[in-house]
C-alpha cells in the first residue's frame, strides 16, 4: 500500500505526457466555428447598387435548395484580390458563390468588383459589420459552405487556394449536392 | 569564421558532455577516484567550450554579421548595440544556447564548490547533470543551430521584435534561466540520491544552497517579468495568468516548497522522499515551461515560432528526464531510510502543511494551464481558455491558509510543541492584525472586506517576520547587540523573505480591489478622471527615435493637490513595422499613476486619441515584495553554515513497528 504512493507520480506523469503528445498534433490557433451544422444566422443585407448582380441584396432565407458558398470579403482586405481568381473559377465551374462585403463602403466594393471582376451570384453589403459578428467572422476573407437546408457545413478562414478548393471544398460541395 | 568556431565549440561540448555523462557514474560505482575526478575536469571544460560558443554568437550580433541567419533575422543595423547584444537570447536558438551555458556553469559550480561533497555523490550529480547537457546540446545542434549561415547575406537584418527592445529583456530571460536551469542541479542531486539509495541530512545540506541559487534568480526573474509586462506591454496589469507566466510560476511554487522541505530533511532527516520528489518535479515543470514556449501547444505572448519538430524533441527530453527520475523514485524511494518522527504540532508538521498547500497551489495553476490541452484531447470541439476568474476562485482561498501559516511556522519548535505556548508567542501580532483588520474594514466598507483581509494578512506576515528577529534580539536579559550581531544570515533571510511576501500580498489585495481605470477618447486640453486622479491631455506630437517614429502625448496629472507631468508614447518601428506602447507612469509608495495612449480614433465629438488612465494603489509593493523575497534568499545563501563541512550522518533511531510520518 505504501509502495503505491511512490508509484503515483509516475502514473500521473505518463498520463500528462500522453496529453502533451496529443496536444503537439493540434494547432491551438485553429478555431472551430460554432456555426458548424447549425442554420445560417438570420440576416437581410442591402445590395450594392450599380454593381453587376449587386441586385436587391442578400437574405439568409434564400440559402435553400442548393448548396452554396458564402464569401465574406472587403476591398481593404489584402488577401482578397489573391483569392478572387479562385472564386471566379469556382463560379465558372458552376458552383454558386454569394458575397458579403464586410465593413466596406459600397463605392469601394463597387470599384473593387469593377477592377477584379464579379464572381458573385448575389451580394450583400454589411457596412456596419453586424452580420459578420453573427457569423463569427474574425477576418477577411472567410468562406462558409451552406448546404441545401441552409445549414453551415464548413468554414474556411483565410483565402481559398486552388489546392483547398480542389482538395477540400469542391468534394464537399459535390457531396452536398448529392445529399437529399 | 567566428560562427564556425562557435559551432565547433558547441560540438566539442557535446562530446565532452557525453563522456561526462558516463565515466564519473562508472567511477562512483567502481570506486575509481580517477574516473570521478574526470567528471570535475569535464564539467569545467564543458563550461569553457559553451562560453566560447556563446561569446562567439554574441560577438556576431555585436558585429551585425548578417551572413549568420540568426543575426540577420533578429537584429538590424539601426538597432542600438545593447539591444543587438540582448538579441542573442531574444530568439529560440540563442536562448537555447543561453540555456546550455547556464546549465554548464552550474555543472562547473558543482565541480568547483563541491569540495565537501561525498565524492561518489558529486560524481553521480555531475553525470546526471551531463546527461541533461547532452540532451540540450543535441537539441541545439540538431534542431536549432544558432550558427547556421545565410547566403547571400542581406545588407540589413530584420529587427528584433520591438517589444523586446527594452531593458526588461536584457535581464528577464537570463534570470529566469538561472532559475529554471538551477533546478537541474537539485534534480541531479535527487537522482543521484536515488541511485545511491541515500538521502540523509548531509545530502539535504549540500543541496540547499543550490535550491536557493535557483530560487533567488527565479524570484527576481518573475518579478522583473511582471514589472516588464506592466510598463512595456501597456496592459496596465501585473499578472495575467498567461500560460507562460504560469510556466515560470509553477517551478517557483514547487521550488519554494522544496526550499522548506529540504530544511526539514537537513535538520531532522525527515521528509527525504518528499524532498526528492519536489526536486524532480521542480525541474520537470521548468522543462515543461520550455516545452510550452517552444512547441506551439498553447498560444501566448511569449511563444516562439511554432515548430512541431522541436516540440517532439523537447517532449522526448521531458519523458526521458522526468519519466526516468520518477520511475527511479517509485523503485528506490520506498526503501530509503526515514527520519525522526514528529508530533502534529511541530515545526516539521508546519512545514509539511506548507508543502501540501504549495503543492495544491501548483496543482491549481497546472490544471488551469493545461486544461485547454486536456479538454482538446477529450472533447475536440470545445476550444476553451482558462482565465482569471478560475484562479481568483481557487487560488486565492487556498493561499489564505498558507499565508496565515507563514507567521506561525517559525514560532513552532522542532519535534513537538504546544498550541498554548505558540498561541502566547503570537498574541501580540495576532492582536495587532485583528485591530488592523477591524480598522481597514471600517475604513473601506464591508463590501471590500476581502481587500481588508488581504491587507491585514500582509500586515500579519510583516509582523511575523519582525517577530522572528525581535525574539532573537531580546534575549532573557533584554535587548543585546551581541544577539543582533550573532543572528545567523539564515534567520535574517527568513525574516526578509516572509516580510516580502507580506508586501506582495498587501499590494495584490489593494490592486485587486481599489484600482481605478478610465478608457476614453481625449483631445488636447481635455480633462478626465480615474479614481483619485484628474488627468489633462496637454498635447500630442510626432517625434523621431533611434529606430522608430513615435506619437508622444504629454499629460498633467493632479492628485490630492500635487501635480505631475507624464509622457506616453506610441512607437512605430519602421524595419519590422511593429508598434509598441510606452506608458507614462508616476510612481509613489501609495500607488502608481499610469497613462497609456492608443490609436487616433473618432467619437461623437470628432477625432481624438484613445487614452487609458489608471490608478494603481500599492502596486509597487508587489514587486518590492518580490525583490525582498529574493534578497532574503540571497541572505540565506550567504549563511556561513553552508560553507563549513556538512555534518556526518547521525544514526536516526526508528522504533520498530512505527510508520514514519511522511
Amino acid at each position: 500500500m505504501k509502495r503505491l504512493i511512490f508509484i503515483l507520480p509516475i502514473i500521473g506523469f505518463v498520463g500528462l505526457a500522453g496529453f502533451l503528445g496529443y496536444g503537439l498534433t493540434q494547432d491551438p490557433k485553429e478555431l472551430p466555428s460554432q456555426l458548424i451544422d447549425r442554420p445560417l444566422p438570420e440576416f437581410a443585407l442591402p445590395g450594392i447598387a450599380d454593381a453587376p448582380n449587386g441586385g436587391p441584396g442578400l437574405v439568409s432565407a434564400s440559402f435553400k435548395g442548393e448548396p452554396r458558398l458564402l464569401n465574406v470579403w472587403a476591398s481593404w482586405c489584402a488577401a482578397c484580390p489573391q483569392e478572387h481568381p479562385v472564386l471566379e473559377r469556382i463560379a465558372a465551374e458552376g458552383f454558386p458563390v454569394y458575397g458579403i462585403a464586410w465593413k466596406d463602403k459600397p463605392e469601394d466594393s463597387r470599384a473593387f468588383l469593377a477592377r477584379y471582376g464579379n464572381p458573385y451570384s448575389g451580394m450583400g453589403s454589411d457596412f456596419p459589420g453586424r452580420t459578420a459578428i453573427d457569423l463569427g467572422v474574425t477576418g477577411a476573407p472567410e468562406t462558409f459552405v451552406v448546404d441545401k437546408k441552409g445549414r453551415v457545413r464548413f468554414k474556411q478562414i483565410g483565402p481559398i487556394s486552388p489546392e483547398i478548393w480542389e482538395g477540400q471544398i469542391k468534394p464537399l460541395m459535390q457531396q452536398l449536392r448529392a445529399e437529399a | 569564421m567566428l560562427a564556425e568556431i562557435g559551432h565547433y565549440a558547441l560540438i566539442l561540448a557535446l562530446l565532452v558532455a557525453m563522456a561526462q555523462a558516463v565515466l564519473p557514474m562508472l567511477g562512483a560505482v567502481r570506486g575509481d577516484a580517477a574516473l570521478m575526478a574526470f567528471g570535475r575536469s569535464a564539467a569545467a571544460c564543458q563550461a569553457v567550450l559553451i562560453a566560447i560558443a556563446f561569446g562567439a554568437l554574441m560577438t556576431l550580433f555585436g558585429q551585425a554579421d548578417f551572413s549568420v541567419a540568426l543575426v540577420a533575422n533578429h537584429s538590424a543595423i539601426s538597432q542600438p548595440l545593447p539591444y543587438r547584444l540582448a538579441a542573442t537570447w531574444g530568439n529560440h536558438e540563442g536562448s537555447m544556447l543561453l540555456w546550455v551555458l547556464v546549465l554548464s556553469l552550474y555543472g562547473a559550480g558543482i565541480a568547483r564548490f563541491g569540495d565537501n561533497l561525498r565524492t561518489t555523490l558529486q560524481a553521480r550529480v555531475l553525470s546526471v547533470q551531463a546527461m541533461i547537457s547532452v540532451a540540450f546540446l543535441a537539441f541545439a545542434l540538431f534542431t536549432s543551430n544558432p550558427f547556421a549561415r545565410l547566403s547571400p547575406a542581406p545588407l540589413d537584418g530584420a529587427e528584433l521584435n520591438p517589444l523586446l527592445q527594452d531593458p526588461g529583456l536584457v535581464f528577464h530571460p537570463p534570470l529566469l534561466y538561472l532559475g529554471y536551469v538551477g533546478f537541474s542541479v537539485t534534480f541531479s542531486f535527487a537522482v543521484a540520491a536515488l541511485l545511491e539509495g541515500r538521502a540523509d541530512p548531509a545530502w539535504a545540506r549540500w543541496m540547499r544552497p543550490w535550491v536557493l541559487a535557483a530560487w533567488v534568480p527565479l524570484t527576481i526573474g518573475i518579478t522583473l517579468g511582471s514589472f516588464w509586462a506592466y510598463y512595456e506591454l501597456g496592459w496596465g496589469g501585473w499578472w495575467f495568468w498567461d500560460p507562460v507566466e504560469n510556466a515560470s510560476f509553477m517551478p517557483w511554487l514547487l521550488g519554494t516548497a522544496l526550499l522548506h522541505s529540504a530544511i526539514v530533511t537537513e535538520k531532522r532527516g525527515s521528509l527525504a522522499g518528499w524532498t526528492i520528489l519536489l526536486a524532480i518535479l521542480a525541474f520537470s515543470l521548468s522543462l515543461i515551461g520550455t516545452f510550452l514556449v517552444r512547441s506551439g501547444i498553447l498560444t501566448s505572448v511569449h511563444a516562439f515560432a511554432v515548430d512541431p519538430e522541436r516540440g517532439v524533441f523537447i517532449l522526448a527530453m521531458i519523458i526521458g528526464a522526468t519519466g526516468t527520475a520518477l520511475a527511479l523514485f517509485a523503485l528506490r524511494a520506498p526503501q530509503m531510510k526515514s527520519g525522526a518522527l514528529f508530533g502534529s504540532i511541530s515545526r516539521e508538521a508546519g512545514l509539511t502543511m506548507n508543502n501540501l498547500l504549495l503543492m495544491a497551489l501548483t496543482a491549481v495553476v497546472f490544471l488551469g494551464t493545461f486544461y485547454p490541452v486536456i479538454m482538446e484531447a477529450v472533447a475536440p470541439a470545445n476550444k476553451i481558455s482558462v482565465g482569471p476568474p478560475y484562479y481568483n476562485l481557487v487560488f486565492v482561498p487556498l493561499s489564505v491558509p498558507l499565508l496565515l501559516l507563514v507567521t506561525v511556522g517559525p514560532m513552532l519548535a522542532w519535534k513537538r510543541d504546544d498550541l498554548a505556548i505558540v498561541g502566547k508567542k503570537l498574541l501580540v501580532p495576532a492582536a495587532i492584525t485583528a485591530v488592523l483588520l477591524a480598522g481597514l474594514t471600517a475604513w473601506t466598507g464591508l463590501a471590500n472586506a476581502v481587500a481588508a483581509l488581504g491587507l491585514a494578512l500582509g500586515g500579519w506576515l510583516i509582523l511575523g517576520a519582525v517577530l522572528v528577529l525581535v525574539r532573537r534580539w531580546w534575549g532573557a536579559g533584554g535587548f543585546s547587540w551581541r544577539l543582533v550581531r550573532t543572528t545567523p544570515a539564515a534567520s535574517i533571510g527568513l525574516a526578509l523573505a516572509h516580510a516580502g511576501l507580506g508586501f506582495t500580498t498587501a499590494g495584490i489585495a489593494a490592486m485587486t480591489t481599489f484600482a481605478a481605470e478610465n478608457i476614453l477618447v481625449m483631445r488636447p486640453g481635455e480633462t478626465a478622471v480615474a479614481g483619485p486622479l484628474s488627468v489633462t491631455l496637454r498635447d500630442a506630437q510626432e517625434v523621431d527615435g533611434a529606430n522608430y517614429r513615435a506619437l508622444r502625448a504629454r499629460f498633467t496629472v493632479q492628485q490630492g493637490g500635487r501635480e505631475t507631468t507624464l509622457v506616453s508614447e506610441r512607437r512605430f518601428y519602421n524595419n519590422s513595422r511593429n508598434q509598441t506602447t510606452e506608458a507614462g507612469i508616476g510612481v509613489s509608495v501609495l500607488g502608481n499613476q499610469y497613462v497609456a495612449i492608443g490609436d487616433v480614433q473618432s467619437d461623437a465629438r470628432g477625432q481624438g486619441l484613445v487614452v487609458r488612465l489608471y490608478w494603481h494603489p500599492l502596486v509597487g509593493w508587489i514587486w518590492f515584495g518580490g525583490l525582498l523575497m529574493a534578497l532574503g534568499g540571497a541572505a540565506s545563501l550567504s549563511d556561513r553554515r553552508f560553507r563549513i563541512g556538512a555534518p556526518q550522518q547521525r544514526s536516526l533511531p526508528l522504533a520498530p513497528g512505527l510508520v514514519p510520518a511522511e
